[in-house]
């Protein structure tokens, strides 16, 4: 993937490191319709899933894309390991050096735990959320599901709304949806967008309704009902109110226009279920379209492909 | 005993070159360089100090060298007792003096917790067994820096340690109440409380510098209100009651704004500033490397050209380390799981250059007020040198330091006399070696070695 060996963050991805993950994810997803599901490809290479963070539905679908690629998959679980026992992550990663891991899958709740890991190990880090950091193979997939249902992401208006502070989802996709050429903005209330915003490439609006209209994407994020108790926002009802994607909202929405959430979702919070399980909603083809995405990611890092060398 | 030394062709604060005579632990004559006219005076001086067993006298030479007044650091973590695997006295006390320092003040955040006579007093012999510099203990305002309640501040002053400085350093004294008793109840003894300014309320969880790059890196921020506030209201509470206050490791533009203006009202306010607040910014956290990772965090650019001013104008009054040892565990890890703090004692002089002195902002003597004169003041430290003007004039205390403003050094960890090596300056060239140290007479670095 373009001069990289690890998928670290997507701000610094180039727009041709992009494409090419997509374009490869496309050419992966053809393997899900095959009758064999399975490509030789990464036999004989171990990825580690090594999650620091509880994330069942993060860790399958890495889980599956490797095997797919017929690579050996380890998970390696925080919990009951001698991770919870106080040890280092730095010890883990010499453990995992020890094993011969070809690539390190990492989710962490500490922003920049992948960076760090990245400096101990030789084989590729793939960065699987980290804090509220980024989360680059979700921005990936949104991407790809972009493109998939409305044929572009160039010139696309995409509003991210919700927790903005503190979600990985939402930096992820703003860096790479803007490299991509799509105008992103983000609508929460003032107390759940980071101070400094104005320096990001992004429009900012306190006003849901006002922006539905203009936008050809409507990506929800999850908020915790935990933020209430920090004073970030009033009332969940309140919240839902002013900033919740129901039915009535999404009739301002243009005809084509789509309906995200990189899940899980809060249904009654931040969107409503008539608006989660409607025509316009991918949640479904977000989940499938991972499996692609991340097959391409591992693919591309683990120098699978002799067609696209990469240095 | 201490015996006769003749420093030859020094320059006292960067002026014309001289050599100085100390015998007695002080400066017994000042002569232009190379006259033969001293050598009668390190003759009478070698009588009158070596107490009949003659001896000849150490001679330096110290031509090209800048001689200044010993530094004093308002801010040493010495990490003993409790953490002597991070750093001990001897070891802390070892890289002062190879940074040019003549005293230290160690700060309380020790376990246990220097917060009675007994265990300043253990910190304080400590040092004078080292005997690498002055250690003059800090004692914790609060009992376990807990701050709830006062810790026994007069003990810690009338024992033998003889506490002048008072911080709960590493904790803000955060009730107001609390901080108010704490300023008026060391009048009693001359005391002098140094915060740590830090709203803890604005701070909970927080990383590094609140703004578009934590915004970034999704790290919690610490903004700059949340040591400004503290910084106005304790200059407040300074002011009312008439007490001295003394600000730690001010980081922002704000503060020196707050602080030029608790002056401008009389207030006994005094301020420092540490070297790596001079020089580094909060990009450098782009990495991840904790070594970065410092309380108050870095800031950004324009804070640390307004510091620069502060401290040329005198707004801040002096430099301080905050050398903060840590064990490679404490670093070597994700950044929120990592310890706050990076040395200096062993790097402070060369940042002070590169920052003050090369862009213009200080001349020698200004670089002796920042670290010497001035926190000798603050501190209350005795036998040195409390106003420039006197530095080097025969019968003032011989503690000082000769630097090699020529040479230039690549920063290397494994050569600190630290027992840590938590440094951001690792492979960065810096200006100024430190060849010589004197205390009170007494050479505790020759060579740039230990004696």
């Amino acid at each position: 993937m373009g001069v990289k060996r690890h998928l670290l963050s997507t701000a610094d991805l180039l727009l041709d490191d992009a494409l090419l993950v997509l374009d490869t994810a496309d050419r992966m997803a053809r393997v899900a319709d095959a009758p064999v599901r399975k490509l030789p490809t990464l036999r004989g290479r171990t990825v580690v899933n090594l999650f620091f963070e509880d994330s069942t539905r993060t860790r399958t679908s890495f889980e599956v894309a490797a095997k797919r690629l017929s690579a050996d998959v380890i998970n390696f679980s925080a919990r009951g390991s001698s991770v919870s026992k106080g040890e280092s992550l730095k010890d883990t990663a010499q453990t995992l050096e020890a094993m011969g891991a070809d690539a390190v899958v990492c989710r962490h709740s500490a922003s920049g735990a992948p960076h760090r890991l990245a400096s101990w190990v030789r084989g590729s880090v793939v960065n699987a959320g980290d804090g509220t950091h980024e989360h680059p193979t979700q921005a990936l997939l949104d991407a790809f599901t972009i493109r998939r249902r409305l044929g572009r992401v160039d010139g696309l208006a995409v509003t991210i709304v919700g927790d903005v502070l503190h979600s990985r989802v939402a930096r992820s996709n703003i860096w790479l949806l803007t490299t991509l050429g799509a105008q992103v903005t983000v609508v929460a209330p003032p107390t759940l967008l980071p101070l400094g915003i104005d320096g990001w490439p992004v429009g900012v609006s306190y006003d849901l309704d006002a922006v539905l209209p203009k936008s050809d994407v409507v990506m929800m994020l999850r908020v915790q009902r935990e933020r209430m108790s920090a004073a970030f926002f009033p009332s969940e009802r309140e919240y839902s109110r002013r900033y919740g994607l129901d039915a009535d909202r999404a009739a301002l929405m243009p005809e084509h226009a789509l309906v995200m959430h990189p899940g899980p979702m809060v249904r009654g919070m931040e969107i409503a279920s008539s608006v989660a399980d409607s025509p316009r909603s991918t949640v479904v083809d977000q989940v499938a379209n991972g499996v692609s995405v991340r097959m391409a990611v591992l693919y591309l890092l683990l120098g699978g492909g002799t067609d696209r060398e990469t240095t | 005993m201490t015996s006769v030394i003749v420093l030859r062709g020094v320059s006292p604060l960067g002026g014309d070159p001289r050599d100085l005579v100390i015998a007695g632990g002080r400066i017994a004559a000042v002569t232009p360089p190379g006259g033969g006219e001293h050598t009668s005076v390190v003759a009478e001086a070698a009588d009158g100090a070596a107490g009949g067993t003659r001896r000849g006298p150490l001679i330096v030479d110290g031509a090209g060298l800048i001689a200044l007044p010993g530094f004093v650091d308002l801010h040493t973590h010495l990490r003993e007792p409790g953490r002597e695997d991070a750093e001990t006295v001897e070891s802390g006390t070892r890289a002062a003096a190879l940074g040019g320092y003549t005293a230290v003040f160690a700060m309380a955040n020790t376990d246990p917790v220097a917060d009675t006579a007994g265990v300043v007093e253990q910190v304080w012999r400590l040092g004078q067994d080292a005997g690498h510099c002055e250690v003059r203990p800090v004692g914790a305002v609060t009992k376990g820096l807990a701050g709830s309640q006062l810790a026994e501040l007069g003990a810690m002053a009338t024992s033998a340690a003889a506490v002048r400085m008072f911080s709960d350093d590493g904790h803000c004294v955060s009730d107001a109440l609390l901080m108010r008793r704490a300023l008026e109840y060391v009048k009693a003894f001359d005391g002098v409380v140094a915060q740590h300014a830090e709203e803890p309320r604005l701070t909970a969880g927080a990383q590094m510098n609140e703004g578009a790059m934590a915004a970034c890196l999704g790290l919690p921020g610490w903004p700059a209100v949340a040591e400004e506030a503290i910084i106005a209201r304790d200059a407040l509470l300074a002011g009312h009651v008439d007490s001295r206050l003394h600000v730690c490791h001010v980081s922002t533009a704000g503060s020196v704004e707050i602080i030029r203006w608790a002056k401008a009202k009389g207030w006994r306010v005094t301020a420092e500033v540490t070297p790596h607040h001079l020089l580094l910014t909060e990009d450098l956290v782009a990495s991840y490397d904790p070594v970065y990772k410092v309380n108050p965090p870095l800031r950004t650019k324009a804070d640390t050209e307004a510091l620069r001013a502060g401290l040329a104008d005198g707004t801040i009054d002096c430099v301080a380390t905050d050398h903060a040892p840590h064990a490679p565990e404490d670093k070597e890890t994700e950044w929120a799981a990592a310890r706050p703090g990076m040395l200096g004692l062993e790097t402070a002089l060369s940042v002070v250059i590169e920052t003050m002195v090369t862009t213009g902002h200080l001349d020698w003597a200004g670089v002796a007020d920042r670290l010497a004169a001035a926190p000798a003041r603050i501190g209350g430290v005795a036998d040195t040198v409390l106003d420039v003007a006197q530095f080097a004039q025969v019968g003032t205390p011989a503690t000082l330091t000769l630097l090699d403003t020529q040479a230039q050094r690549v920063i290397d960890p494994a050569a600190f006399a630290s027992r840590s090596t938590n440094t951001p300056y690792r492979g960065r060239t810096l200006p100024g070696v430190i060849r010589a140290t004197f205390l009170r007479g007494r050479p505790t670095v020759l060579d740039g070695k230990i004696v």
